[in-house]
Formats: C-alpha cells, sequence, structure tokens
C-alpha cells in the first residue's frame, strides 16, 4: 500500500541532510576551538595558568587579564584555556573506559548462552540500581580523591548503562530479518555476525556514547567542585567554580565564567551528538 | 430530483500538504441521500484525503480549497472547528482500518461506543449504557454486557471491527465514511464486516467507502469513482464501472486483479505506472524478459523438497504451548509452484521456515533431494542453504540498512564463489534479470520504492542459483499495479530459469494466479490440497468452500 | 490473579537486586576492613602491638572465616543494622536517619514539581506550531546540559543575590526550599517534558486520536483523555532515572545551598572515606530504587490493562 508514496523523498532528503542549522554550527564550532585550546593551549593566552600575577588579586576583565584575575592573582582566561584540557581528557577517557567495558559486557550478555546473560545482566540490574553520582562517589570512597580517580569513577558509572544498550541492541538484531536472510545464504555463524550483527548493533552505541562523552564532561566537573576531582591549583572549571563561590557576593564572574564553559561544552556535546543520532536514525535533519 | 439537497456537494476539490501539495488535484462529486459511493484506488491516489476533507480532519498544516464542499446545503469549507464538532461524530461518522490501532487500546470499549453519545446526546449515563449493549447487539456482537467491559486487545478483530462501527453509528449520523474497512482483516472476517456495513446501508444512512481493494467495493457500492493522482477519472454506477470501464486506467486496474485470470497470463500494463516513474525508470520495468538460461534441472518425478508430518509448538506468553504447525505433509517438484494460503495463524509461515531449515520441527521430516535437513551437519546444511532462498513481505527489513543495493546482491552472488569483476558484471546481470539498470547499484534500501526493493530481494534469492524461492507474502505490502509487475516477473523467471517457487499468500486471488497446487491450511493443519483448478473449482472441504464464497471475485459480485 | 504474580516475580527479582547490592557492599567492605581495625585502634601516630590489633579484629568479626563473615553482614542487614561509621562512632543507620527527613522534604518537593512542569509543558506544547515546539525544545536542551551545580549557581546569582527574594543556604523554613528545589527539579522536569512530548506526539498521529477527534471531541479533552494516558505509561517507566536525578542531585543541591541532609552526609563520607556510612547510603537509594520500581509496576498495571491481560 506504500509502495508508491515511498518513492519521493530520495533527493530531498539528502538534500535536507546538508541543511545548515545554526545551533549545530555553533556547537561544532566551540568544540573545534576546546580542541584547539587542549591541544596548543599557547595558541589563545600567553599567561601561565599558575602564574601569580603583579597586577594583583580580583581584577575585573580588560586589559592585560582579558577575564580578570582570580583570588590569588591568576589570569582567569589562561586558566580557562588549560582547564580544557582536562575537561576533554575527563569527557573523552572516561566514556572510552565505558563504552570499552560496557560493550564488552553487554556483547558476552547478548551472544552469550542463558546462563552467563543471567548471571551479567543481573549484576548490570545491581548497579543500575545506584544512582551514577552516588556510584562514582562510592568508587572515590574506595579509592581516594584525585583527577585520575575521578575518571574512574565516572568510567565506572557509566559501565551498566552502555552494557544494558548493547545487550539489547545485540538481542534486536540478532532477530532482524536481514540476520535471517544471511543465514539463509549459508554463511557461517560467525561471518554474520561480525558482517551483520556487530555493526548495526554498534552504530547505535557510538552515538549514544557521543552524548555520554557530554554527560562524563558535566560529571567529571561535578567531582572537581565538590572537591573530590581535581584539585586547585591544578586549572580545572569544576575547582575553579567551586573556589569562585566563596566570592560569589562580591563578584560573580569568577562563578560565571567556568558555569558559562561548562554549559556551553555539554550543550555542544549533546548537541553535536543528538545531531548524529537523527542521522544514523534516518531521520529528517 | 433537482429540488432535492444532496447530501455532500464536493466541486474541484483541491486539498494538500507541504510534502504533496495537490494530493487531491480537482475532485468533484455528489453524494444523495441512502447512496453508497465508493472512492477507489492505489496509494497516493487522494482517496483518503479527500474523504477526511469531509470532516475537517486533514491534520495540521494542510490547506483544503474547494469551489464548493456542502454538507447536507452548508458550506462546510473554512468552518470553525467548534461547529465542526457538531458535525463529526452527530451527523459524519467515520470507520478506519484495524481496529486494534482505531480504538484507545486503553479503555474497554463501552466506553468508546459511547463516547459519540456523551458528545452529541442528552442521555444520562445509564440510558447511554443501555444503548451501548443495543448498539452491540446491532452490529452483531455477542454477549454484549461482557463484551462492553473488554478491551479492544481482548477481542478478536472481527468484533474488534463492529465495535468500531458501533462507535461510529452510535450518534445516529447521516453519512458513515468508512476508510479501508475490511483491509487488515482475513477473508471470512472481511465478508461478515461487509455483509454488516451492507445491512446498515438499507437504512437511510449514506456511505463513503474508500478502498483500494475492487471486490470490497464490488459488495457494497451504488456508484464507484475511481481515483488516481488526486484525480477522478472515472465514475459511474458500480457495475458499468467494474463490468465496462471506459477509461483506460480502470480498465487495466481491473486487468491487474489476479483472481480473474490463470496462471500465464500478463497482468501488469503501461496505464498502471504512474507518469512521474515511467520517466525515471524507463519502459524497461514492463519489457519481456530476454531469454533466460535455465539453472535448475527439467522436472522429474522425483521432487526437490519431501516434507513428512511436520509439527511445531511454541510456548505462548502463559507458558502453554500452542501447536502452530499440527502434522504438515507435501512435495514440491522442480520448476513449479506450490501455492500455500491460510489465514492470519493458520501456520503457513511457520512452514515455511522449517522448510528453509531456520526453525527445528518438533517431529517430521524435510528432505532435499533425499537427504533429510536433520541428517545433516551444520556445515554441510549451511553448503545445502543455497539450493533454498527466500523472498519476505517486507524487503526492507531484510535488507542489511547499512548496505548498497550491490552489497545486498554482492554478498549472495559471493556465496557462487565469485570474486572482484566477476562478482559484480553478474550482481548487474541479476540487476537486469529483475528489470533494474546498473545505476541502482549504489542506491540503499531507504532509497528504493516498494516494488524496487521487492525486485532487488528476488535478485538477491536468485543470485546463489537455487532450485527452490520460499516467497512469504511477497505481493502483500505492494499496490496493485506494482502487485501485478512484481507476479508477472516471478512467472517470467519461473518460466526461464526453471525455479520453483514455495508461494505463501492469505490472498486467494494471488494464490490462484501463480499456483500449480495448492494447499490451503488452517490451524495448523492441511485441510485440503490438490491441483489449483480442482481447489478453486471444485473445492471437497467445508473450509475451503467457506473461504472462497467469502471472496466475492468481481465477476461474480452484485 | 495474573497481576498479582506479575508482582510477586517482580518483588522476587528486587529482593534479588537489593541481595546483589548487599553482597557488592560487602566485599567493598573487607577490601577496605584492614584499614578500619586500624583506623579504630590507631589514632595519629599510635603503634598498636599484634593482640591489641588481633583483639580488635575478633570485635569485628574479622578473624573468621569469609563465608562466616558474610552471612553475619547478611543477618545484621536484616536486622536494620549498617553497621557504625568510622568517624562519627554511631550507627549507620542512626547517622542517616538523622539527615533522612530533610531530603526527603527536599526529593519529594522536587519530584512534584519537575512530575507537574514536565506534564503541563508537554500537554501544552506537542503538536503546537513550529516555532512554540523549538523554543521549548530549546530551552529543554539548554536545561539539561545545566550541571546541577552551574544551574544552582545561575538561580542563586539571580534570585539570591541580585533580587534577594531567597535566602542563599540553610534549611530554615519554605523560602529556603525553593531554590534547591527548582536546581533539582528542572533538568528531570526538562528530560521528562522532552520524552513526554515526543511520546505525545507519536501518540496524536495515532489512528485512534483521529477516531476519537471524528466524534467531535475537543482537541483538550482528546489531549487529556486519550493521548495523555498513553505517554504517562512513558514517563512512569522513567522512574528509575527519576530517582537517579534526585538522588545524586541531592548531594550537589545540598553542598551548594549548604543544607543539611543524606548528601551531605554522603559527601562527608566520601571525603573522610567512612566506607560503612557510603555502603548505607548506597544500599539505602538501591532500596528506594526497588521499591518505587516495584509501585511503579503496580501502577503499571493499572494503567495499561494490555499488561495484565494480553
Amino acid at each position: 500500500m506504500t509502495a508508491l508514496s515511498l518513492t519521493v523523498p530520495r533527493v530531498s532528503a539528502r538534500l535536507r541532510g546538508w541543511r545548515v542549522r545554526p545551533g549545530l554550527v555553533l556547537g561544532v564550532a566551540f568544540l573545534v576551538l576546546l580542541v584547539i585550546a587542549a591541544i596548543a593551549p599557547a595558541l589563545l593566552t600567553s599567561h601561565d595558568p599558575l602564574e601569580i600575577s603583579t597586577d594583583g588579586a580580583f581584577l575585573p576583565p580588560g586589559g592585560d587579564h582579558l577575564l580578570g584575575t582570580d583570588q590569588s592573582g591568576r589570569d582567569i582566561l589562561a586558566r580557562m584555556v588549560h582547564g580544557a584540557r582536562s575537561s576533554l581528557v575527563m569527557g573523552l577517557g572516561a566514556t572510552a573506559i565505558g563504552v570499552t567495558v560496557g560493550a564488552a559486557v553487554g556483547l558476552l550478555a547478548g551472544l552469550a548462552n542463558r546462563f552467563v546473560e543471567g548471571a551479567l545482566m543481573r549484576l548490570v540490574d545491581v548497579t543500575l540500581s545506584v544512582p551514577d553520582l552516588l556510584m562514582a562517589l562510592v568508587v572515590i570512597a574506595l579509592l581516594g580523591t584525585g583527577t585520575v580517580n575521578a575518571l574512574f569513577a565516572v568510567a565506572f558509572a557509566s559501565i551498566p548503562y552502555y552494557a544494558r544498550m548493547l545487550r539489547a541492541q545485540t538481542h534486536v538484531v540478532r532477530r532482524a530479518t536481514y540476520v535471517e536472510a544471511a543465514t539463509a545464504l549459508g554463511l557461517p555463524r560467525w561471518t554474520v555476525i561480525r558482517r551483520h550483527v556487530l555493526p548495526n548493533a554498534f552504530k547505535p552505541l557510538i552515538v549514544l556514547a557521543t552524548i555520554g562523552i557530554g554527560n562524563a564532561i558535566g560529571a567529571g566537573a561535578s567531582l572537581s567542585f565538590l572537591g573530590l576531582g581535581t584539585k586547585p591549583p591544578a586549572p580545572e572549571w569544576g575547582n575553579m567554580l567551586s573556589l569562585g563561590i566563596q566570592y560569589i557576593s562580591n563578584d560573580w564572574t569568577m562563578v560565571a565564567i567556568p558555569g558559562l564553559a561548562i554549559t556551553l561544552t555539554v550543550l555542544s556535546v549533546t548537541v553535536v551528538g543528538r545531531d548524529l543520532k537523527r542521522r544514523s536514525e534516518g531521520r529528517a535533519v | 430530483m433537482s429540488d432535492v439537497i444532496p447530501l455532500v456537494e464536493v466541486d474541484n476539490l483541491r486539498a494538500g500538504f507541504a510534502a504533496r501539495p495537490t494530493a487531491v488535484d480537482g475532485v468533484s462529486f455528489t453524494l444523495h441521500r441512502g447512496e453508497c459511493l465508493a472512492l477507489v484506488g492505489e496509494s497516493g491516489s487522494g482517496k483518503s484525503v479527500t474523504a477526511r476533507t469531509l470532516v475537517g480532519l486533514t491534520g495540521a498544516g494542510s490547506t483544503v480549497r474547494a469551489d464548493r464542499l456542502r454538507f447536507d446545503g452548508e458550506d462546510v469549507l473554512g468552518l470553525p472547528e467548534r461547529r465542526w464538532r457538531r458535525i463529526r461524530g452527530a451527523r459524519v461518522g467515520f470507520v478506519l482500518q484495524d481496529a486494534l490501532s482505531s480504538l484507545d487500546p486503553l479503555r474497554p470499549v463501552g466506553r468508546e461506543i459511547a463516547e459519540p453519545l456523551r458528545l452529541h446526546t442528552p442521555l444520562s449515563g445509564r440510558a447511554r449504557r443501555a444503548r451501548v449493549l443495543e448498539l452491540l447487539a446491532a452490529v452483531g456482537v455477542p454477549e454484549p454486557e461482557l463484551r462492553a467491559g473488554q478491551y479492544p486487545h481482548q477481542l478478536s478483530g472481527g468484533l474488534r471491527q463492529r465495535a468500531l462501527i458501533a462507535s461510529a453509528i452510535a450518534a445516529g449520523p447521516e453519512l458513515l465514511i468508512a476508510d479501508e474497512p475490511t483491509t487488515a482483516l482475513d477473508v471470512t472476517i472481511q465478508a461478515q464486516i461487509l455483509a454488516l456495513l451492507n445491512e446498515l446501508k438499507t437504512g437511510d444512512t449514506s456511505m463513503l467507502i474508500v478502498s483500494h481493494d475492487l471486490s470490497v467495493v464490488a459488495r457494497l457500492a451504488d456508484r464507484v469513482a475511481v481515483m488516481r493522482d488526486g484525480r477522478i477519472v472515472e465514475e459511474g454506477p458500480t457495475e458499468q464501472v467494474l463490468g465496462d470501464p471506459r477509461h483506460e486506467y480502470t480498465k487495466a486496474l481491473l486487468a491487474a486483479v489476479p483472481a480473474s485470470h490463470a496462471k500465464g497470463t500478463r497482468l501488469s500494463s503501461a496505464a498502471l505506472v504512474p507518469q512521474h516513474r515511467l520517466r525515471e525508470e524507463g519502459e524497461g520495468i514492463l519489457r519481456e524478459r530476454p531469454s533466460l538460461k535455465r539453472v535448475a534441472a527439467t522436472a522429474t518425478d522425483e521432487p526437490v523438497i519431501e516434507a513428512r508430518d511436520l509439527v511445531k509448538s511454541f510456548l505462548g506468553s502463559d507458558k502453554v504451548a500452542r501447536t502452530v504447525v499440527g502434522g504438515v505433509s507435501f512435495d514440491l517438484h522442480a520448476g513449479e509452484t506450490l501455492g500455500i494460503v491460510g489465514e492470519s495463524g493458520s501456520g503457513k509461515t511457520t512452514t515455511a521456515r522449517i522448510v528453509l531449515g531456520l526453525e527445528t520441527p518438533d517431529s517430521g521430516t524435510v528432505t532435499l533431494h533425499g537427504r533429510r535437513w536433520d541428517a545433516l551437519s551444520p556445515a554441510e546444511r549451511r553448503a545445502e542453504r543455497r539450493r533454498l532462498q527466500v523472498v519476505y513481505q517486507d524487503p526492507l527489513s531484510s535488507f542489511d540498512p547499512r548496505y548498497t543495493v550491490e552489497r545486498i546482491i554482492g554478498e549472495a552472488v559471493a556465496v557462487t564463489g565469485l570474486t572482484g569483476t566477476a562478482r559484480r558484471d553478474r550482481t548487474v546481470e541479476l540487476l537486469d534479470l529483475v528489470s533494474l539498470d546498473a545505476g541502482y547499484l549504489r542506491r540503499r534500501p531507504l532509497e528504493l520504492s516498494g516494488g524496487q526493493r521487492q525486485r532487488v530481494a528476488i535478485a538477491r534469492a536468485l543470485a546463489p542459483e537455487p532450485e527452490v524461492i520460499v516467497c512469504d507474502e511477497p505481493v502483500s505490502a505492494l499496490d496493485v499495479s506494482v502487485q501485478a509487475q512484481i507476479l508477472d516477473l516471478l512467472a517470467d523467471l519461473q518460466e526461464g530459469l526453471g525455479v520453483a517457487y514455495l508461494f505463501i499468500s492469505h490472498d486467494l486471488g494471488v494464490i490462484h494466479h501463480v499456483s500449480d497446487r495448492v494447499l490451503v491450511m488452517r490451524d495448523g493443519l492441511v485441510v485440503e490440497s490438490g491441483d489449483v483448478g480442482q481447489i478453486f473449482t471444485d473445492p471437497q472441504h467445508e473450509y475451503t468452500r467457506a473461504l472462497l464464497g467469502a471472496v466475492s471475485t468481481l465477476s461474480t459480485a452484485k | 490473579m495474573r497481576h498479582l504474580k506479575r508482582i510477586a516475580i517482580r518483588l522476587a527479582a528486587g529482593i534479588g537486586v537489593l541481595w546483589g547490592a548487599a553482597t557488592l557492599s560487602f566485599l567493598a567492605l573487607h577490601a577496605t576492613a584492614g584499614d578500619a581495625a586500624l583506623a579504630t585502634v590507631a589514632g595519629d601516630g599510635a603503634n598498636p602491638t599484634q593482640a591489641v590489633l588481633d583483639r580488635v579484629r575478633a570485635d569485628y568479626g574479622l578473624d573468621l572465616p569469609l563465608h562466616r563473615q558474610y552471612l553475619n553482614y547478611l543477618g545484621k542487614l536484616l536486622t536494620g543494622d549498617l553497621g557504625e561509621s568510622y568517624q562519627q562512632r554511631i550507627a549507620v543507620t542512626k547517622a542517616i536517619g538523622g539527615q533522612l527527613g530533610e531530603t526527603v522534604q527536599l526529593a519529594v518537593s522536587a519530584a512534584v514539581v519537575a512530575v507537574v512542569l514536565a506534564v503541563g509543558v508537554a500537554v501544552l506544547t506537542a503538536g503546537r506550531r513550529r516555532w512554540i515546539r523549538s523554543a521549548t525544545s530549546g530551552a529543554e536542551l539548554v536545561l539539561t546540559s545545566f550541571p546541577t551545580f552551574v544551574l544552582g549557581l545561575v538561580l542563586l546569582i539571580v534570585f539570591s543575590f541580585q533580587a534577594g527574594w531567597f535566602p542563599v543556604s540553610g534549611n530554615g523554613g519554605v523560602e529556603a526550599l525553593v531554590l534547591p528545589t527548582l536546581t533539582l527539579a528542572l533538568p528531570i522536569a526538562a528530560t521528562l517534558s522532552q520524552v513526554l512530548r515526543t511520546e505525545l506526539e507519536e501518540v496524536l498521529e495515532q489512528p485512534f486520536i483521529l477516531t476519537a477527534r471524528s466524534r467531535g471531541m475537543r482537541e483538550a479533552a482528546v489531549r487529556l483523555g486519550h493521548a495523555l494516558r498513553h505517554a504517562l505509561i512513558q514517563i512512569v517507566t522513567m522512574s528509575g532515572f527519576v530517582i537517579g536525578g534526585l538522588l545524586g542531585g541531592a548531594v550537589i543541591t545540598e553542598t551548594l545551598f549548604v543544607r543539611r541532609g543524606v548528601g551531605q552526609l554522603m559527601l562527608t563520607a566520601t571525603t573522610t572515606k567512612d566506607v560503612p556510612l557510603v555502603l548505607g547510603v548506597v544500599l539505602l537509594a538501591a532500596t528506594v530504587y526497588v521499591v518505587v520500581n516495584l509501585l511503579v509496576d503496580i501502577v503499571y498495571g493499572l494503567v495499561d490493562p494490555r499488561v495484565v491481560t494480553a
């Protein structure tokens, strides 16, 4: 019944896919800026993020210090630029670990026999019953505070989500008609899994992981804000914000600048991630 | 007659959406009281949109214009919502396809039927309840008390459709619009619903039927309007339009219905192909097939497949085993078509999956050229699989969504051991066999029409040079004109290549057209089998007779 | 009958999850228990003899074989004994109990605000004009991207420091609850309303909605009477996400607004490596999760007849 109506949108769908969306462009631009800051911070600022300036503390934005100085007289712009790296490392590192371990668990559960699957998924259920942040706090309570431990904590809390998603996806794909069609061609089981099941099961996971990077950056900043992650004076947006709060009644820019940076980062990653998701689902963008 | 105001007057109606600005492109018709008019056409012809303009429900973002759009003498073009609400349900009832999705699944059907009464009548809650029971009884629902309290998913398809009709006629509308009212139903149920609608028609209710199915229309309508590309191409009394059509398109459409033709006659014709597709694909889709080299052995007495006493049961959600296939046996010889026909739940698809070796029977055997499936080692079984291929109802879901047409067919060609350019040449050759040119190699399935997808699926099935292709409802999702092309293609391929088909369908017309021999299945059992001529002209089993009786072939209708 | 059976199965699964959580807690405690014995006797610089250490180990039951320790631990849990806090030297249950009221108040008010906001926004904006939907989904996107502490700070700067409407911190009275509640509720509301609106828009395309409209129903009645119930089923299945958001968010919100509560307790315990207390809070969170999911399952069966009778 739908045969005729489906012939239409071939060319137009492609064209629409390339339509420029201002939100997406801004998001990508901001992320490019972040990557530059992370790789080559010297391109964006000439100040040392740890150097205590002789110009004084609490300088307002402007002049030599574009965003002013903090309570110790350190250049805020330099601290922001240098802080980008720890945010990106947190986002990419934690997501990479979470996806890798989660995917391994999920794939094992999705392809193994019912006993192994049952055991793994009950374990996932148990970890899912504890909110992410509390799970991260448990890891920190056991391992101790610090940048690396915070990264592990964020990664650990994300594992069950990726595991559950990949297992569900593996199940869906394994029952798909195209997998059956490949079986009917007489292809060996592992060829079918390698050629059709894995790529199609992983596709949505990759998209989900993109959005997960944003969440991991936010979670990492939260831990630093709580004093559990990267400690001052190392430049990190979460701890800059946490320090700024002490002076919030006099000068809220010290809070607003890192707050804005964190939000824009998470927002940009989410916008890009969702766009990828829409494309991968074949929806009109 | 001229001083009687027609119930519905439509003149030069144009309606559309952003994506389809001319969905309805100048439609005019008149519907008198007590009359039944049918709008017939394939998908995209604009018939549903036309019907929806009469209740003001063409949806958000649509535009409706007309020189005249009147209901009972009142101009309803651009009527405000508030006034529309007094017409909808009260004066015009609306029945949609598939009551499972057209009734709110979270409400008992009694409440759904009572809703128009609550909106449009002053009846008290108690009186409404009594009226609901009356209505259910009137549409032939047994035990109305019990049924009124049940949810749609607890009712059978037929009872659901009756309940939906009851809710549409609850407030006593003068016009009943039925959009594909029997499409999702099994043939026997379909016949019952048509009988019910015919009963309703005998009152002074007017009816507007929207359908793609000419046999439904033949049974109900006084007059027929044939639609194509948003226009009415032919309108007249039912007997005349279906019996002695004037317009080329109507003639072609009637000729494309497989029921009325024996195996071997061609169904498709140029008049059926939409103009834009002829432009896009050229005349190729209608051309005669080139001479084909036969890959399968010529017919011998030894069957390719022998199925013996196949039994298969599944555990239901309630942990009770349900026997889906209960002892099915048949032979399939080289180069012939064995049709399996049955209603939903008859076990025909499970039988096919057992034959393909995708499902293991609880008992019974499938023998392929004298070798039993279950006696083969996994490696031997894999090697045998290429001799049996399959074409599904929904080709899109049978393609890896990441693959292009070239990779889809190429993967199947690789099974024969071809690589590199040889593989590519063979892929192009296969595409040519199904009348698609090499330009389609780089397309993805989503970029193809339904008919093109089914062609690619057939090309893939042919790639390993199989002796048997299992066709599981291969044309059920297609429009009549596309169905005609695919059935012609399958016939050509069989003639040229000598491939055998195990052809599964719920559609008796299609089965009649394609089969040499037929298996009639019901509740997992074969109730009757035999030569196609014998089954259709001299059915022995009561159920086969009931099935055939339920199908109103166009020639016998009215 | 089937309804009861379904709930019984879910109950068993819930107990299984709690048992699993308890087992993991035991393993975590065991891994750090050496520190515990030492921490009890060793103040700064003290150098306890082996005999003293052994006695402490015996006191804690650490000299028993592992499976006995495990059974002891489970037995104590069943009687509501979560052990003793390393730092506060009081029972974990007591430490949590003293803070629970404030957090429950905050979480419940935030949950109510979030659900009411989400349902309201979604019902009003689903399937409306393009610009209304774009504006709402843009606002939702920004809200979900705000890390909780940044959102809280924005609210603080605007409503406390600039406008001066609400107190900056503390537990005193209703005014002090407004900003923390919003901080906790807004991101949850934004996510819920996104899901709810998508779901509503899908439901509004269903044939039974067309049927309802063709009966002459008002748009508002169609949305509230038919569509909303279907969409709410989706929301019900997101209860796990809501609980996670509330409990995780409570840690940050309470820290930011300097409120007493379980979240603060958890943070302090984490910083001081007070493992029994940390695990106590985690077990509490898991229990809340299991109980709420069980309630949701019961509600689900009532809302959707297909679950029970299909």
